[in-house]
C-alpha cells in the first residue's frame, strides 16, 4: 500500500507571534512537526507494517521544514518530499491544497493521510479540499481505520455519536489524536534519518501557484478576558449561579 | 450580498449555531436563502423563514440520507452557480467545516474559517477571527468572487421573527467522487458523557476538593448539566482521576460552551488548556486564586457547600 | 567519536572534528558511518542553552574561520554599579570584569546557529535523547546508553516505550554543561574528581523586549543581597543590551548563602523594582525566562584528571568558568576544540594514550593561567563581601601571585542554614514587570510530559527548614511543603515544573535527566 502523510511543520506553541509587516504567523523560529500530524504518520507506520508498501511524507513549506520532516523518517517514514516556493509564501487553503495535491498527483497514492487539525490554526479541513482537488472520496474524525478488500473502514467521531464509513481506495482519510499514540523514533531510526531520500519542489513541480482567495486586513490585541462578575459572602450563591447561567441561556 | 446559509440538522432539528448563523446573515443586508439538504427533510425548511431567510432551497433525495459532506458540496456548488450567489455561510461544525472546504475548491472560492464575526464594510466583506490561541483579533477579508465564511460554533444567536421563506426545490446532481463513500454504521453517543473535546460542557476539579473521593461532587454537577469531567494536572499527579481527563498544557484543549471550575487556582499551566471556553464559571476558597482574573463568574466561598446545593437546585430545575 | 550535549563546547568538538575530518578523509573512514555524533538531551541544540552572556569572541571566531556567528554586537560601554535599596553608586570596573570588544550574545541562539554549522560539516546531532550511562568494558569507556521514552510516573513501559540503545564510540566526549549526569558519575568512578568539592551558584534571569534601547552592560552588586559576612550572600545581576529592542536581566546568586528564604527568582523580581533599574523596563514586556547554575569553584575545584581511558571531560560541566570575570563560553569552546584534536590524534593513530594529550593541552592552554591568577577570589566572598572585596584587589593587583595558595572551598550543602523574614520583602507578583515562579516557568517553553518517573532525587520527610530552603531556591516551583509528623515536612516534588537548572545537586538532592525532550525549549536566553 502506497500511503502518503501530509503534514506541517510550525513554530512551536510557545513563541507564536504574528509578523507585524505581513500579518501572518511569523515563521522564522523552530519549526517542529505539527503536534497532530504525528497521528497520522503513525498510522501509516501501523497500516505498512501490516500491509506492506512505502509511507511517503508530503509538507508545504520553507526550506527549514526539512529538519522537521527529518523527524518522520525517524520515526520510520521512507521518504520526504517537500513543496517550498517562495510564492507560497502565506498561502491559503485554496493555494496550499493546491500545491499538496499537485505534489500528490506525482505519488499517485493508494492512501492520502492527514492529521485532525493544525497546531498553528492554519490548516483547517485542508483534507476535504485536497480530496476534491483531487476527485476522491474523503472521510474525517476518523479514529480507527480497518482495512478491507478494495478499501478501508473508518469509524468516524462526530458530536452526535460515531459513524462507521467505507470508501473504496484511493481515498483521503483525516485521522484525529484517537487514534493512536505516536511512536519515538528509535536510535537507530533518528541516526539512520539523514540517509533517507527528501526530495524538495517548487511551484512548476505543482502546476503552478495556484491562488488566494482570502486575505488579512489587520491584527489587533482585543481586549483581554475581562474580570467578570464576582460573587461572595451572599446568602445562596449556588442559586446565584444557576440565576446565571439562566440568564446566560447557558442551560 | 447575495447569500446562501448552509442548515445544517439533526434528528429532525436545524441546529441551534446553523440558525445563528442565518439569523445574523439576515442583518447584513441583501437577500438571504437557506439550504436543507437530506432525505425526508422537507418539513425542516419552515421555520427558517422566521430567522431570516426569504427563501429556503431543499435538496431531498434519499442519496442524501447519510450526513456525508462530498454529496453535499455537490447540492451547494450547483445552487451557488445556477442562483448565482456571492456569499455561503456555515456554521463550524465535523460535517459543516468538510463541505466547507471542499466547496471553496469546487468554486475556487476564498475560505475564512473559526469567524466570531462578520461585517459589510465600503461593499466588501470582512470577518473577525481570533488567532494565537485567543490571544490576538485579526480581520480578514476574501479576494475571490464567491466568498465561504465558517463560523465558530456558538458565535451567534438564534433570533426568531415573524418573516416566512418560499420553498423551492434543489436539483440533486452528485459527482462520481461524491457518492464513493458509504455509511456502513451510525451510533448515537453512549449516555455515559461526551468526550472532552466535544463536550459543550466541562465541570473541572482542582486541588481544592481535598481528596479523591471528591470528585463525587464535580461529577455529579457533571451529570445534572450534562457535561464531561476534566482535572487539573495537580490531581492528576496526585492520581484522583485518570490523565484522559487533564485539561492544560501539558494535556487537553477544550473550549466548551461551559467550564467550571471546582477548586481550582488556574495557573497559567491550566488556563491555556480551557482558556477558549465560552464562559468559565469558577469556584474556590482563596479570593487571591489566579483564576479570578479571567473567569466570567467568579465565585468566592467552599465549594462543599456550594456544589452540592448547586447539583440539586439543577436537578430540581431539570425536573420541573 | 561521541559527543554527550549540543553545547558550546560539544558543538566546538562537533566542528573541530568535522573540520578533522574533511582535512583527511581516508582517516576519517575509520571513525565508522556515523564519524561524529552529538547527543542533546533538548528538543534541539539550544533549548537548554542559557547565559548573559557578554562572550570573548577570540575561540569562537578562530575555529568558525571566516563564518560569523551570530551576536548583539560589541560591549561599547559599561558600568559596574553597587545598589543600596533606593540608591546605585556607579563603581570603577575592576580589571577582571572590562568587557570592551566583547560580543554580547543569545547562548540558546549560538547554539542553534553552532549545530546548524556541525550538521553542514557532516557531523550527526541526535536531539531529545539523554545519555544515560557511561558503556565501561575492562575499565575503558566505550560509549553511551541512551535513556528510554514512554515510561509511566511509576516506571511501568507505557504503550509507547521506546526502550534506550547502545551508541559505541571510540572516544567518548562528554560536554553536558553544568551538572552533568554522566560527568558527576565520570568523576567518581574514574576518582577524577580534584581535593576541592565544586560549589555552584543559581542564575535566573529574563528576556525582555523593550521600549527605549540601552546603551551599555551593567552589573550590580549589592541589593538586594545582603553585605553581612553572616547571609554569605555572593553574587549580582547582569542587565544587557540584546540590540536595540531586547534587554536581558539576570540575578546571580552563590549556593553557600545561609538563609533558607532565599529565593533567587524572587531576588531577580525585587532587583528590576529598583528605582534605578525599573525604568528600564518601563512599557516593556517579558518575553522569556529561564534559570541554570553555574560552576563557582574555579581552579581550585579541578577535577585533577580531565581524561579516562576512551573518555574526555570538557566545559562546565567541570568547572572551565572564570567567576570574577563571568566568563566561560569561550573556555567550553576551547576546551572542546582541543578534546576534538587529541580525540582525533588518539583515534587516527591508535595510539589511546594519547588521549592524555588533552589535560597537557589544557594545562598550557591560556584557560589554564585566567583560571590560575583568579584562584583565590570567590573564596575570599565566602567570608563576606568586604572581606571578597579585598582578597579580590589583592587578587588582581599582584595577577595571582597573592594570595599565595590555593584557598580550600567548603560544598555548598555542608553549611548551617538559619531562616530570616528575608522572603516578607519580596515584592508580590503584578503581572507586569514581577512575576510569579508558574507563570515563570511558561513562559521558559516547559511543556515537560507529566506520566514519567520522577527524575530529581532527593530525601522527601526532612526539617521544615531544609523543606523551606529547597521550596524557596527551586525558581520553578518544583517542591511543595505538606506538614508531616513531628516537626518534619514532606516534600511533594513536582518533577514536570523542573527546567533542570541543578540548583537541588548542590543542596542536598540529585537532578537525574529526565526523558528526552523534557525540560525547557529556550530559544532566546
Amino acid at each position: 500500500m502506497k500511503i502518503a502523510v501530509c503534514v506541517k511543520a510550525v513554530p512551536d506553541a510557545f513563541g507564536r507571534r504574528i509578523d507585524p509587516a505581513t500579518f501572518r504567523l511569523d515563521r522564522t523560529g523552530d519549526l517542529s512537526l505539527s503536534e497532530y500530524d504525528a497521528h497520522p504518520v503513525e498510522e501509516a507506520l501501523r497500516l505498512r507494517e501490516s500491509n506492506g508498501g512505502e509511507v511517503i511524507v508530503v509538507s508545504l513549506g520553507p526550506e527549514r521544514a526539512a529538519d522537521a520532516l527529518r523527524k518522520t523518517l525517524a520515526m520510520g517514514a521512507d521518504r520526504s518530499v517537500l513543496v517550498s516556493d517562495g510564492a507560497f509564501a502565506g498561502a491559503d487553503l485554496l493555494a496550499t491544497a493546491h500545491a499538496l495535491a499537485g505534489a500528490l498527483r506525482r505519488e499517485t497514492a493508494d492512501l492520502i493521510l492527514f492529521g485532525q487539525q493544525s497546531a498553528d490554526g492554519d490548516g483547517a479541513c485542508l483534507w476535504a479540499a485536497v480530496a476534491e482537488s483531487l476527485r476522491l472520496p474523503v472521510i474525517s474524525q476518523v479514529s480507527e481505520i480497518t482495512v478491507v478488500d478494495g478499501g478501508l473502514v473508518g469509524r468516524r467521531q462526530t458530536e452526535f455519536g460515531y459513524e462507521r464509513i467505507r470508501v473504496p481506495l484511493p481515498a483521503v482519510v483525516a485521522v484525529s489524536d484517537a487514534i493512536n499514540e505516536p511512536r519515538y523514533p528509535s536510535l537507530k531510526g533518528i541516526m539512520g534519518a539523514k540517509a533517507k531520500p527528501q526530495e524538495v519542489i517548487g511551484a512548476d513541480d505543482v502546476g503552478g501557484e495556484g491562488a488566494s482567495g482570502t486575505s488579512v486586513l489587520s491584527v489587533s490585541t482585543p481586549p483581554a478576558r475581562a474580570r467578570g462578575r464576582r460573587i461572595e459572602g451572599t446568602s445562596d450563591p449556588a442559586q446565584d449561579i444557576v440565576d446565571y447561567l439562566v440568564k446566560e441561556r447557558l442551560l | 450580498m447575495k447569500a446562501l446559509v448552509y442548515l445544517e440538522h439533526h434528528e429532525g432539528d436545524v441546529l441551534e449555531a446553523s440558525l445563528g448563523v442565518l439569523s445574523k446573515a439576515a442583518t447584513l443586508g441583501g437577500d438571504v436563502a437557506g439550504v436543507v439538504v437530506g432525505s425526508g427533510v422537507r418539513a425542516l425548511a419552515d421555520g427558517a423563514g422566521s430567522f431570516g431567510a426569504s427563501s429556503v432551497f431543499v435538496a431531498d433525495d434519499e442519496r442524501l440520507a447519510s450526513p456525508l459532506p462530498q454529496p453535499r458540496v455537490d447540492v451547494l456548488a450547483r445552487l451557488v452557480r445556477h442562483e448565482g450567489f456571492d456569499t455561503v455561510l456555515i456554521a463550524q461544525s465535523v460535517l459543516g467545516s468538510d463541505i466547507a472546504a471542499g466547496l471553496a475548491v469546487r468554486l475556487g472560492a476564498g475560505i475564512n474559517w473559526d469567524l466570531t464575526d462578520i461585517a459589510e464594510e465600503d461593499n466588501a466583506l470582512h470577518g473577525t477571527r481570533p488567532a494565537l490561541t485567543d490571544s490576538i483579533s485579526v480581520a480578514v477579508g476574501w479576494t475571490s468572487d464567491v466568498r465561504i465564511a465558517v463560523f465558530r460554533s456558538g458565535a451567534f444567536d438564534a433570533t426568531p421573527g415573524d418573516g416566512t421563506a418560499e420553498v423551492w426545490d434543489a436539483t440533486v446532481e452528485l459527482e462520481e467522487h461524491s457518492v464513493l463513500a458509504e455509511l456502513v454504521e451510525a451510533t448515537r453517543a453512549e449516555s455515559s458523557g461526551p468526550s472532552l473535546e466535544a463536550a459543550a460542557v466541562i465541570v473541572a476539579g482542582g486541588r481544592g476538593l481535598g481528596s479523591a473521593e471528591r470528585f463525587d461532587l464535580v461529577e455529579g454537577l457533571a451529570e445534572v448539566l450534562g457535561g464531561a469531567v476534566a482535572a487539573t494536572r495537580a490531581v492528576v499527579d496526585t492520581g484522583w482521576w485518570p490523565y484522559s481527563g487533564q485539561v492544560g498544557q501539558t494535556g487537553k484543549t477544550v473550549a466548551p460552551r461551559l467550564y467550571v471550575a471546582v477548586g481550582i487556582s488556574g495557573a497559567i499551566q491550566h488556563k491555556v488548556g480551557m482558556q477558549r471556553s465560552g464562559t468559565i464559571v469558577a469556584i474556590n476558597n482563596d479570593p487571591r486564586a489566579p483564576i479570578f482574573d479571567y473567569a466570567d463568574l467568579s465565585v468566592i466561598g467552599d465549594l462543599h457547600d456550594i456544589v452540592p446545593r448547586l447539583t440539586v437546585l439543577l436537578r430540581d430545575r431539570r425536573g420541573s | 567519536m561521541l559527543i554527550v550535549g549540543a553545547g558550546p563546547a560539544g558543538l566546538a568538538a562537533a566542528i573541530r572534528l568535522a573540520q578533522l575530518t574533511a582535512d583527511e578523509p581516508e582517516l576519517a573512514t575509520r571513525l565508522g558511518d556515523v564519524p561524529v555524533a552529538v547527543l542533546e538531551q533538548g528538543k534541539t541544540p539550544g533549548a537548554h542553552l542559557l547565559s548573559g552572556a557578554v562572550i570573548d569572541p577570540g575561540p569562537l571566531s578562530r575555529l568558525l574561520g571566516d563564518v560569523e556567528f551570530p551576536s548583539y554586537g560589541e560591549v561599547r560601554s559599561e558600568s559596574v554599579l553597587y545598589l543600596t535599596s533606593d540608591r546605585a553608586w556607579r563603581l570603577p570596573t575592576p580589571p577582571t570584569m572590562r568587557n570592551r570588544g566583547k560580543k554580547i550574545v543569545s547562548l540558546a541562539k549560538l547554539g542553534r546557529f553552532l549545530a546548524e554549522r556541525a550538521e553542514e560539516l557532516g557531523a550527526t546531532i541526535i536531539p531529545e535523547t539523554v545519555g544515560q550511562q557511561l558503556l565501561v568494558e575492562n575499565g575503558v569507556v566505550v560509549g553511551v546508553r541512551t535513556g528510554d521514552r514512554g515510561r509511566g510516573r511509576d516506571g511501568a513501559e507505557l504503550r509507547r516505550f521506546e526502550a534506550g540503545g547502545e551508541i559505541r564510540a571510540r572516544v567518548t566526549i562528554l560536554a553536558e554543561g553544568t551538572q552533568g549526569h554522566l560527568t558527576l558519575t565520570a568523576l567518581e568512578a574514574f576518582d577524577l574528581a580534584g581535593p576541592n568539592p565544586q560549589t555552584w551558584a543559581l542564575g535566573v534571569k529574563e528576556v525582555w523586549r523593550v521600549a527605549a534601547p540601552l546603551d551599555r552592560v551593567i552589573h550590580t552588586m549589592g541589593w538586594p543581597l545582603r553585605p553581612e559576612s553572616r547571609f554569605r550572600e555572593f553574587g549580582g545581576a547582569f542587565i544587557y543590551p540584546l540590540g536595540n529592542d531586547m534587554v536581558t536581566v539576570g540575578m546571580v546568586v552563590g549556593l553557600d548563602y545561609r538563609d533558607a528564604g532565599v529565593s533567587v527568582h524572587d531576588l531577580l523580581q525585587q532587583l528590576k523594582t529598583h528605582p534605578s533599574i525599573r525604568p528600564i523596563f518601563a512599557g516593556g514586556e517579558r518575553i522569556a525566562w529561564g534559570a541554570k547554575t553555574i560552576p563557582e569553584g574555579g581552579f581550585a575545584a579541578l577535577p585533577k584528571a580531565f581524561h579516562a581511558p576512551g573518555l574526555l571531560l570538557c566545559g562546565d560541566g567541570v568547572g572551565l568558568v572564570n567567576v570574577p570575570a563571568l566568563k566561560g563560553v569561550h573556555y567550553a569552546v576551547e576546551s572542546g576544540r582541543l578534546a576534538a584534536e587529541a580525540a582525533w590524534a588518539a583515534t587516527t593513530t591508535g595510539e589511546v594514550a594519547r588521549l592524555a594529550d588533552y589535560d597537557a593541552s589544557l594545562r598550557t592552554s591560556f584557560l589554564w593561567r585566567d583560571l590560575r591568577r583568579v584562584r583565590n577570589v570567590r573564596q575570599g566572598f565566602a567570608r563576606g563581601f568586604r572581606r571578597g572585596v579585598i582578597t579580590a584587589g589583592v587578587a588582581t593587583l599582584t595577577r595571582g601571585l597573592l594570595p599565595p595558595g590555593t584557598s580550600p572551598t567548603d560544598a555548598d550543602a555542608s553549611h548551617e542554614i538559619f531562616t530570616t523574614t528575608r522572603a516578607a520583602s519580596y515584592p508580590a507578583p503584578d503581572g507586569l514587570l514581577t512575576f510569579d515562579k508558574l507563570s515563570s516557568v511558561f513562559l521558559s517553553g516547559n511543556r515537560t510530559r507529566d506520566d514519567q518517573p520522577n527524575h530529581i532525587r532527593l530525601a522527601t520527610r526532612v526539617p521544615l527548614e531544609l523543606g523551606t530552603l529547597w521550596a524557596r531556591m527551586c525558581p520553578s516551583h518544583v517542591y511543595e511543603l505538606q506538614p508531616a509528623d513531628d516537626g518534619l515536612v514532606t516534600v511533594d516534588i513536582v518533577a514536570s515544573n523542573c527546567v533542570q537548572c541543578g540548583a537541588i545537586t548542590a543542596k542536598g538532592g540529585r537532578l537525574t535527566p529526565p526523558e528526552g525532550d523534557s525540560g525547557p525549549e529556550y530559544t532566546i536566553t
